[in-house]
């Protein structure tokens, strides 16, 4: 049925963002500008220690304090003092023993943030120091003190796939590291708890998915759902990071116990402590393949640090294991992936999810197997590229395009980078460490699978409503969704696509809230995909409500047509779409049609080494990646950027490093992220081929160019130092062996 | 917290005088990073921004003076000529946003052995002009640091300017840090090369609990370096330049780097710079014969 008239800024087009000038003049508001008036502030009280006990708490000094308006202990928690992601199995304030350093014990509210802090440095913990559980092998193997009633092994995936125990002719082994990364989002996190006069709560909050903070802060509260109302406030940037609570639950507590509204803001260095990291790695690999470089088997052993509870570390260790082996035709697969608990800091969600740390493996192993039989790192990679209709480990067959062996050639074929002159091209830059000497070139190559959408069985669904109405002789849209924009765009894409579906040029987005249905989370690449479905369908109820008052459904629809049938009628639809289901995974076999849709990128790293400081300067990237249709061919140019950009963060400078479970760089001086002369130009394909099972054929974007960034720049490194460097980041320590 | 605005020099060094335990603060790059971070409540501020003199700069036939609250990037812009290992130094300091706000005298202030410029203002003799209601004093910078964070100055004195002799031979700086722009030294080598003394200076910094000139090192170059017919150094010379050079360091292993790091770094950068600084000379040398 073709019954809509392309009108500007639809879907295709590079429309631009609602929030761009304000954002580019610093006028938007964030979460942490929320103000009310007569609010207090509030403020967290943290474990200094990993792993303690806690013998007892004293309040008495801190409620002294001037200004103070209440001092709250796991005591005060109204409801069920544990919440969590997947499981809940973390406390909303410690109760008798903390098992990560930053762990929230007590919480002040003041009329001066400064005066809150003051008062919390008064409430006397007394802790029983006990030796922390760090080692994640350990943790996995039952060698180590259970943290947690079921024992340390959060989850364990097995894959089974194709004949077990073959032998090859050539065979590559690696172990590989990949250490803590921040999601390093700007805005810290923050919100204002606004309590009303019948007991419920209303929540300002940055967040990633509404709903999913509003049914673990009922649990906590004590409330039912309808009481504790969220409305999305600005979101400087997630990627991960805002998906398990922070303040939120705290926030209200404070807000309900003093009857005032309650901002909490964390400053920087509390942010590395409250929200979940990338999941540490050890990975063990066995490549066996034939002389001509063809794969007969993969066998794999991953262990990821899951830290102190729970969060998401199910969903990633299933996704390590189900993409363990890259986008390739394996005939013989055997992973065992671990997750676990640990006393260090919580580890969860962060783009790329469980497919970043396994991509950093086994495309070091591919070049290895390059190596070892004498190939080009790139025909290796063709010789074994999956296509459409390839089965995967799981045994799900790939019934869309997975056009790897394009990918490859396109970023194998472009032309390479002049060497620079000027002092910012070389490593160290500005700091002006060489003119060349001791410089080495290298070029190397990743390539990248991921999911999208939710997996595994999960009821992945999303909620829109669509009202039409004519406001001053003009048709106007407004769309509603609990689906959060976090600066990925999705405000733009929910404009384009109702503009496209309805022939409308004004297009309103309603504030993102609870106070319509689940619209699932932003991450997993998922919500072009999953709200941008339900948004088509929700159109196309209004397009059918039309075309009943106008008797056909065959004509164009545009504006003034609108305008004339609908005179001071309004149409209002709200729909709940979900995309084809998913199955849980085989606990023994892992075998399942786990996943929705795969997508793919492939990038080629030049950078310039200096050998002899062992610093890295990453001259250019270029990228190519399917995204089946590109809604927003600008937005999309934009994610493959950010993406590469925190795939280079990890190749070369992001991690949290710590020591007996304490985070020693909880700071932006030494938390360091890439600026714009550590991330070079980029020569970007996008790629449209379209997934018939999806939206417009589209494909989630937002993850696949984080996953194979990292690889190809270590494949860089390597290629110019002759170095095995198997963990990342790679620092000048590991090049210049002086560790 | 109180907040002291003085208008003069004068002004500031009574208050200085009256309140030793005023904090002074000037591009506030660090003081307020500090207050941000809550840790440190002084009881005062003491904000230099309206004391014009301080942000002055004057020059003669062979010394530069600038004022301890000259921003780094007037720095770079209006003496970089006749201090370019400064002007290099000053130019890895933050990004533009810090060094229009910050200056020398916060560095020196601040005294950490991270601190971009001590380096430089080892290397070419420069002297730490302090002055406090009783008087003023010159310290050389060789005198100045005194351990982490710890500084020559007196509870009531302020920096007031630094004065080097201009130029008269190539200076270096270089700054080894793990991105390639916006970070902390993880270690720092400058050189000044001095041939109206027929000698060099040489310093380190973020490579021992101070910033420190080498001794030992600069000693090594005044036997080798033929000022009169400047020959190509052999790559041994700056071996053993470099060498003696990491030997002075004492650093530690911390999360920006290990000790076994900086120390090699050390020597690498002060192989290059000696021999950019040295090859600049001879060039010199030739354009002028």
């Amino acid at each position: 049925m073709t019954t809509t008239v392309a009108t500007q800024g639809g879907i295709g087009t590079n429309a631009q963002r609602p929030d761009g000038a304000l954002k580019a003049r610093g006028e938007f508001a964030y979460s942490s500008d929320l103000w009310h008036e007569d609010m207090v502030w509030g403020v967290t009280l943290r474990s200094p220690h990993p792993y303690a006990r806690i013998t007892s708490i004293d309040i008495t000094e801190a409620l002294r304090v001037p200004g103070v308006q209440a001092v709250l202990t796991h005591e005060d928690v109204p409801g069920t003092n544990i919440y969590g992601l997947e499981h809940p199995d973390q406390p909303v304030l410690a109760e008798d023993v903390v098992r990560y350093q930053g762990e929230p014990v007590a919480l002040v509210a003041a009329d001066h943030p400064e005066t809150a802090r003051r008062a919390m440095k008064r409430i006397e913990v007394a802790y029983e120091v006990l030796p922390p559980v760090v080692n994640t092998e350990d943790a996995a193997h039952g060698r180590a003190e259970p943290l947690h009633p079921n024992g340390n092994v959060v989850r364990h995936v097995k894959v089974r796939h194709g004949p077990q125990d073959v032998r090859a002719d050539v065979v590559v082994t690696g172990e590989y590291e990949v250490g803590m990364q921040d999601q390093a989002f700007l805005g810290p996190e923050s919100g204002l708890a606004v309590p009303a006069d019948d007991g419920s709560v209303d929540l300002y909050i940055a967040t990633q998915w509404l709903h999913a903070d509003q049914r673990q802060i009922a649990v906590a509260l004590g409330l039912p759902p309808e009481k504790v109302r969220l409305t999305l406030s600005g979101v400087g940037g997630a990627f991960g990071g805002r998906e398990d609570l922070s303040m939120q639950v705290h926030a209200c507590m404070l807000a309900l116990r003093t009857g005032k509204p309650v901002k909490m803001v964390y400053n920087r260095e509390e942010s590395f402590y409250g929200h979940v990291h990338r999941h540490p790695a050890r990975m063990y690999y066995e490549h066996g393949a034939t002389r001509n470089g063809k794969i007969v088997y993969v066998k794999a052993r991953i262990y990821l640090d899951g830290g102190a509870y729970a969060s998401s570390t199910g969903a990633v260790v299933a996704n390590a294991a189900t993409l363990g082996v890259g986008p390739y035709d394996v005939p013989s697969v055997t992973v065992d992936c671990w997750g676990v608990y640990t006393n260090n800091p919580p580890c969860g969600a962060m783009r790329g999810f469980g497919a970043v740390q396994a991509a950093f493996a086994y495309e070091s192993q591919m070049d290895r197997l390059a190596d070892a039989v004498g190939l080009d790192p790139v025909e290796v990679r063709i010789r074994n590229a999956m296509s459409e209709g390839a089965v995967m480990p799981t045994g799900q067959v790939v019934d869309s395009p997975a056009p790897v062996v394009e990918l490859l050639t396109l970023v194998r074929d472009k032309p390479l980078p002049a060497k620079g002159n000027d002092l910012t091209d070389m490593p160290g830059g500005v700091s002006n460490t060489t003119h060349g000497e001791g410089v080495v070139r290298g070029v190397g190559y990743g390539v990248s699978i991921k999911n999208v959408g939710f997996s595994d069985s999960f009821d992945d669904y999303s909620t829109v409503r669509v009202r039409l109405s004519v406001i001053g002789g003009q048709a106007v849209a407004s769309v509603h969704t609990a689906a959060v924009e976090v600066g990925q765009g999705l405000v733009t894409v929910l404009q384009q696509i109702t503009r496209t579906e309805l022939g409308v040029d004004v297009v309103t987005i309603e504030p993102m809230d609870t106070s319509i249905g689940d619209a699932g989370s932003t991450s997993a690449s998922r919500q072009t995909y999953v709200t941008g479905g339900a948004l088509r369908a929700a159109c196309a109820a209004v397009r059918a409500a039309l075309f009943e008052r106008i008797g056909h459904t065959d004509l164009p629809l545009d504006h003034d047509k609108i305008v004339e049938v609908l005179g001071t009628d309004v149409i209002d639809e709200v729909v709940e779409w979900r995309h084809r289901p998913t199955y849980r995974l085989d606990p023994e076999t892992g075998q399942g049609n786990a996943h929705v849709q795969y997508a793919f990128a492939a990038h080629r790293a030049v950078v310039d080494v200096d050998v002899e400081l062992g610093l890295v300067k990453v001259v250019e990237l270029v990228c190519a990646q399917d995204v089946g249709k590109a809604i927003n061919p600008e937005a999309v140019l934009g994610q493959i950027q950010g993406g590469t950009a925190q795939g280079l963060g990890l190749a070369v400078m992001e991690e949290i490093q710590l020591a007996d479970g304490k985070i020693r760089n909880p700071s932006f001086t030494d938390y360091l992220i890439p600026t714009v002369l550590d991330m070079p130009p980029m020569v970007i394909d996008v790629l449209e081929r379209p997934d018939p099972h999806a939206p417009y054929g589209l494909r989630g974007v937002g993850e696949p160019p984080t996953i194979s960034s990292t690889p190809a720049i270590v494949a860089a490194i390597r290629a110019a130092t002759g170095m095995a460097l198997t963990r990342v980041p790679v620092r000048p320590e590991h090049i210049t062996e002086t560790s | 917290m109180e907040f002291l605005r003085p208008v003069s020099l004068g002004e500031a060094l009574e208050m200085k005088a009256a309140r030793p335990e005023a904090v002074p603060i000037a591009g506030g790059t660090d003081v307020m990073v500090e207050l941000n971070f809550d840790h440190r409540r002084p009881a005062a501020l003491l904000d230099l921004t309206r004391v014009a003199e301080l942000a002055e700069w004057s020059r003669d036939d062979s010394v530069v003076t600038f004022g301890a609250a000259l921003p780094y990037t007037r720095l770079i812009n209006e003496l970089g000529t006749d201090l370019p290992g400064l002007a290099i130094a000053s130019r890895t300091v933050g990004s533009p946003q810090i060094r229009n706000r910050g200056t020398v005298g916060g560095n020196l202030g601040a005294a950490s052995p991270a601190g971009d410029t001590h380096p430089v203002l080892l290397a070419s003799d420069a002297v730490v002009e302090v002055a406090s209601a009783r008087g003023t004093r010159s310290i050389p910078a060789s005198e100045f640091y005194l351990g982490v964070k710890r500084n020559a100055l007196e509870p009531d004195e302020l920096i007031t300017s630094i004065r080097l002799p201009k130029a008269t031979g190539p200076q270096q700086f270089a700054k080894v840090g793990t991105r390639n722009a916006m970070v902390i030294a993880v270690c720092s080598f400058a050189i000044s090369l001095h041939p109206n003394e027929s000698r060099a200076g040489a310093a380190i910094g973020s490579a021992a609990p101070t910033p420190r000139r080498v001794r030992q090192a600069e000693d090594f170059l005044t036997e080798v370096l033929d000022w009169e017919s400047p020959q190509a150094l052999p790559d041994s010379a700056k071996r053993r330049f470099g060498e003696l050079v990491a030997s002075a360091a004492e650093p530690i292993d911390d999360v920006r780097g290990s000790a076994a790091y900086r120390k090699h770094a050390l020597a690498v950068l002060a192989r290059r710079a000696l021999g950019w600084a040295w090859d600049a000379y001879r060039e010199g040398e030739r354009s002028c014969a």
